[in-house]
């Protein structure tokens, strides 16, 4: 047995050092959290275009599953603070480029990359703007999720006679006529806390309407505006209407709701149509959608970005990467296949599905307003305080003492 | 006993590279994570830059003063005294019993070990759907099963309710059961690794004389086997503190924190608000418990030795 | 004899409803893990699967094999070093005991507790400056390290109950320290061995901080990196999922399986005879 061990041993430590990785000069490091499905294929599909534009480079593609909150996040802080960072990496526009990114000056400015490659007015202006800070873009949108949508079973709608509602009156009558037929009006998954403070903030942006709504984060609008109190009492009479089972789902769960016939309506961010085509389910014909009540003409907004950090190992190879990411090649390349809008507004609308192409019209003409459940309006210290806040308050229904927790952590920031 | 100097010697020279791993990996880091929790990291930019501003207890008290820290941590302590006291009564039993070579003891025993195996990630995946409660009409999980065979009358919110005795959230009980799950099979193999030690003459004997099976557990078996037991209590008390894995996928901190352990609240302090100070000063309380923990269990194997 | 064997039909009772609460679990997962992506999921999860279908073993079979061989370099020095120092301290610890020996290993079993997300950051920053950041050989060496408490705890408590009568008969025959151990403890160490290679292997096998956060290349990463990448952040497939799971135990229960027929062969006698 001693004998068989140190073999082991011996056979192993020389597989190891036999093995140590040597970075070559043409390898381009790219981190994000598109690690499966659509994602992961709409990533490849832009991996593609770029090793076919260039190539002399070769990508490594370092994903880690997890996204913004998670491992991702957890893996980025660490690469950079050890020194690390890799050539290109994902990152949500707006606060959480920002704060954790920008103010430590870890990022390298794209303006004369931009002009150089003739892009700069391509891009929709409020989006480059959530990646600009005085004056300087920080990092290239790639794509464009909104969240305020409100997804429904259209046969089950149909079948008890009752519209996709337009305003909040609206959907608490048909809410009421689905409660009373027994059936559950609104699908919500928040064991993961962030769907609770989703659906909040998409009634935040219909009660004070997207400048208060954009001002809230300048400091400008404090959280003890009475479109706060209207929001807490939209959400406090929401609960009632929703699945009890709620604290035992994630927002993939909530949405299966609706396809199992077991709940009509669901208020998520668009991947959920991703999620909804994976279950062959045919827009408009077996899953309709509108916007939440009171954010028409409100386009809440996630974006996907990527930046060249400071110290990147091939900044060259970086660049070319970023040209990719900035070019409609690589953004019809990509969107598509991840159902997502590109970031650019000249982009071949008939590779795109029908709900996208309704997105992409509204994009073009909405008020954007930036998610704060997905780091892109406030710092994500924030974020998360307002999701321990708002997940206690899905418990306890306490409006009052919710806007002063909300006020006090806010204060804190701005 | 009296050794000579050289064997003092070479026992020291056989713990260095312990003691210098474990000096540096340990004590070390934690001597840094000291200094970070009384410092103003509580931003990414004072981290990166490196700049430290001293800020005394400032960051203790943020923790102190959060109703999620203090839930979280009396749910650790009663997750980690209903972990080990379920997992030590399976596990042990079912040592005692598979120690008789009954039939098939080969597969029970696999059978009993194979948890271990999995991925928390999944394991803790599966036991989310089981416990899922779903919803009046449409049960789920347990619920689903209570409900077909005619008991609906047991069904019940499991992780996601909110009741409770005192400071004891009934939705532990989910996370308690999957942890002892994972963990018993391997409590068991620590017992039947000591009960091998033990020789069979002794009990032969004992049985002999008329023992019960009872007094032969009480009388023989649970003394001899003190330090092994021993040993899984730090072991499982080890894996209690840092459930992380588990409760981040299986119920996350659930509604009122009701499943909510430090451990899960340190990652996203630490990760997701970029409060990097705060983190380090939960990590610190965190040891101390485990201090408070472990020293009842120092005193007892000295008084043992001496 | 007769209460006797009522007895044993309770004790098989007993087992068999303890092996069914251990196998729930695994129902599920087996089932799912055969299941079409459209049948995968929560609400249908008690169901059997309404055909056979492989895409998602064959999927995530894929995605997994090219870590493999990461995870067999990284688990297999790591699982024997750790054990072999942990027995090496346990034995010292509890057979040559000198001042100060106690302390030492009180101070040993503390680091067991160390928050690994609390130290990441100064961690990663150590191996860097060691030049083992990013590396197989770093992930390695970490493993190594925090492994000691647990070992050094489990050996020292196992030799503990060791009559110390063995070891005053081999110091009278002119043993040392280290003749002692090769001849008198290492022999019936093998059971104590058997439950720390079980233990280390699991959970260097399934350990995900550490090979996330020390490794940043796929070319070096273990298989539960891969395996968490199965997940992506949106939609879940479940049966991918599952069946990864199921994939990368597989060694693990191997491992079980080879093992656990030491428990049954019972060591003892070597050291009757010893």
């Amino acid at each position: 047995m001693r004998k068989i061990g140190l073999l082991a041993i011996f056979l192993s430590l020389a597989l190891v050092f036999g093995t140590a990785g040597i970075a070559e000069a043409n390898e381009v490091e790219i981190f994000s959290w598109w690690t499966a499905g659509g994602e992961e294929d709409a990533l490849l599909e832009l991996i593609d275009v770029f090793e076919e534009n260039y190539p002399e480079y070769e990508v490594i593609n370092s994903a880690v599953a997890g996204g913004a909150g998670a491992q991702a996040k957890a893996v980025m802080i660490t690469r950079m603070v050890g020194g690390n960072p890799p050539d290109s990496f994902q990152v949500h526009g707006g606060a959480e480029l920002m704060y954790t990114y920008v103010e430590p000056e870890l990022m390298r400015p794209l303006n004369d990359l931009l002009e150089e490659w003739g892009y700069m007015d391509n891009f929709n202006e409020e989006i480059l703007e959530m990646s600009t800070h005085d004056g300087n873009i920080y990092s290239i949108p790639l794509n464009v999720h909104r969240s305020n949508v409100l997804w429904y079973n259209v046969d089950m709608l149909e079948e008890h006679g009752l519209e996709a509602p337009e305003s909040f009156d609206e959907m608490f009558e048909v809410f009421d006529a689905l409660q009373n037929e027994g059936v559950t009006p609104l699908a919500l998954g928040d064991m993961n806390r962030w769907p609770a403070l989703h659906l909040f903030e998409t009634y935040l942006a219909a009660t004070l309407g997207p400048e208060n709504y954009n001002a809230l984060w300048e400091g400008e609008v404090g959280f003890d505006h009475p479109g706060v109190t209207e929001a807490l009492e939209l959400l406090d009479r929401t609960i009632d209407y929703v699945n009890t089972d709620h604290a035992s789902l994630d927002w993939q769960g909530a949405a299966e709701l609706l396809v199992e016939e077991q709940a009509v309506f669901t208020v998520m961010g668009d991947w959920a149509e991703g999620y909804f085509r994976s279950v062959d389910w045919e827009p408009n014909e077996d899953y309709g959608w509108t916007t939440v009540p009171g954010t028409e003409g409100n386009f809440m907004v996630i974006t996907d970005t990527f930046g060249l950090p400071v110290g990147a190992p091939n900044p060259e190879g970086a660049e070319a990467w970023l040209e990719t990411v900035a070019s409609v090649e690589g953004q019809d390349a990509f969107n598509p296949v991840k159902g997502s809008i590109p970031a650019r507004l000249d982009a071949d609308r008939d590779q795109y599905n029908v709900y996208l192409q309704s997105s992409m019209d509204d994009f073009s003409e909405d008020a954007l307003t930036p998610s704060i459940a997905h780091g892109s309006a406030a710092p994500e210290a924030l974020m998360s305080s307002f999701e321990d806040v708002i997940n206690e308050f899905i418990t306890d229904r306490d409006i009052e003492t919710t806007q002063e927790q909300l006020d006090q952590a806010a204060s804190e920031y701005f | 006993m009296k050794y000579k100097t050289k064997e003092k010697l070479i026992s020291v020279g056989l713990l260095s590279p312990t003691i210098i791993g474990l000096g540096i990996f340990v004590y070390g880091f934690i001597w840094r994570t000291i200094r970070i929790s009384t410092i103003d990291w509580n931003n990414i930019t004072n981290m990166l830059r490196g700049i430290e501003n001293f800020v005394g207890l400032d960051n203790f008290r943020n923790i102190f003063t959060s109703t999620r820290f203090i839930t979280g941590l009396w749910n650790n302590i009663f997750f980690l005294i209903f972990f080990i006291i379920g997992s030590l009564t399976i596990g042990i039993t079912l040592s005692v019993f598979l120690n008789d070579k009954p039939k098939g003891h080969f597969i029970f025993q696999n059978i009993y070990l194979f948890p271990m195996a999995i991925s928390f990630v999944v394991t803790g995946t599966v036991w989310r759907w089981i416990f899922a409660p779903g919803t009046e009409d449409f049960p789920r999980g347990i619920n689903l099963l209570l409900t077909n065979i005619g008991l609906e009358n047991l069904r019940w919110g499991w992780f996601t309710s909110t009741e409770g005795i005192g400071l004891f959230n009934f939705a532990l009980i989910a996370v308690i059961v999957a942890a002892i799950w994972q963990f018993s099979g391997y409590t068991m193999a620590m017992w039947l690794a000591g009960l091998r030690g033990i020789p069979e003459q002794l009990i032969e004997a004992a049985r002999i004389d008329g023992a019960s099976k009872w007094q032969i557990f009480s009388k023989i078996l649970f003394p001899m086997q003190k330090a092994i037991t021993l040993s899984a209590v730090i072991l499982l008390a080890h894996i209690a503190l840092k459930a992380f894995d588990l409760v981040y996928v299986m119920t996350g901190s659930g509604p009122r924190n009701v499943t909510d352990i430090p451990a899960v609240f340190m990652f996203e302090t630490t990760f997701r608000s970029n409060r990097y100070s705060d983190g380090a000063a939960i990590a610190l309380v965190l040891l101390v418990l485990v201090g408070v923990l472990i020293i009842p269990y120092l005193v007892h194997s000295f008084r043992e030795d001496s | 004899m007769n209460e006797y064997g009522s007895k044993k039909y309770i004790i098989y009772l007993i087992m068999v409803l303890a092996a069914a609460f251990f196998l729930i679990p695994l129902y599920v997962m087996l089932a799912t893990s055969f299941k079409p992506f459209a049948e995968a999921s929560m609400q249908t999860m008690w169901n059997l699967p309404s055909y056979i279908s492989f895409d998602g073993i064959l999927e995530a079979y894929a995605r997994l094999f090219p870590q493999l061989r990461n995870s067999i370099i990284l688990v297999v020095p790591a699982t024997l070093i750790s054990a072999i120092l942990g027995s090496i301290n346990g034995y010292i610890l509890s057979e040559w005991q000198f001042k100060g020996s106690d302390t030492i290993f009180a101070l040993i079993l503390f680091g067991m507790f160390i928050p690994y997300q609390s130290i990441l950051v100064p961690l990663v920053r150590f191996l860097q400056s060691i030049g083992l950041y990013g590396s197989l050989q770093g992930l390695i060496f970490v493993h190594i390290i925090y492994g000691l408490p647990i070992t050094t705890l489990m050996f020292r408590n196992y030799y503990s109950d060791v009559p110390s009568a063995l070891t005053e008969a081999a110091q009278v025959d002119g043993a040392g320290i280290l003749k002692t151990y090769r001849h008198i403890f290492l022999p019936i160490s093998i059971p104590a061995f058997v439950v720390v290679f079980i233990w280390q292997y699991t959970n260097i096998w399934n350990e995900f901080l550490f090979a996330v956060t020390l490794t940043s290349q796929p070319s070096q990463q273990p298989i539960t990196v891969a395996l968490n990448n199965l997940a992506g952040s949106q939609v879940v497939q479940w049966n991918v999922q599952m069946s990864g799971a199921l994939l990368t135990a597989l060694p693990t229960l191997i491992v079980y399986i080879i093992f656990g027929r030491y428990f049954i062969k019972g060591m003892l006698s070597g050291s009757v005879k010893g």
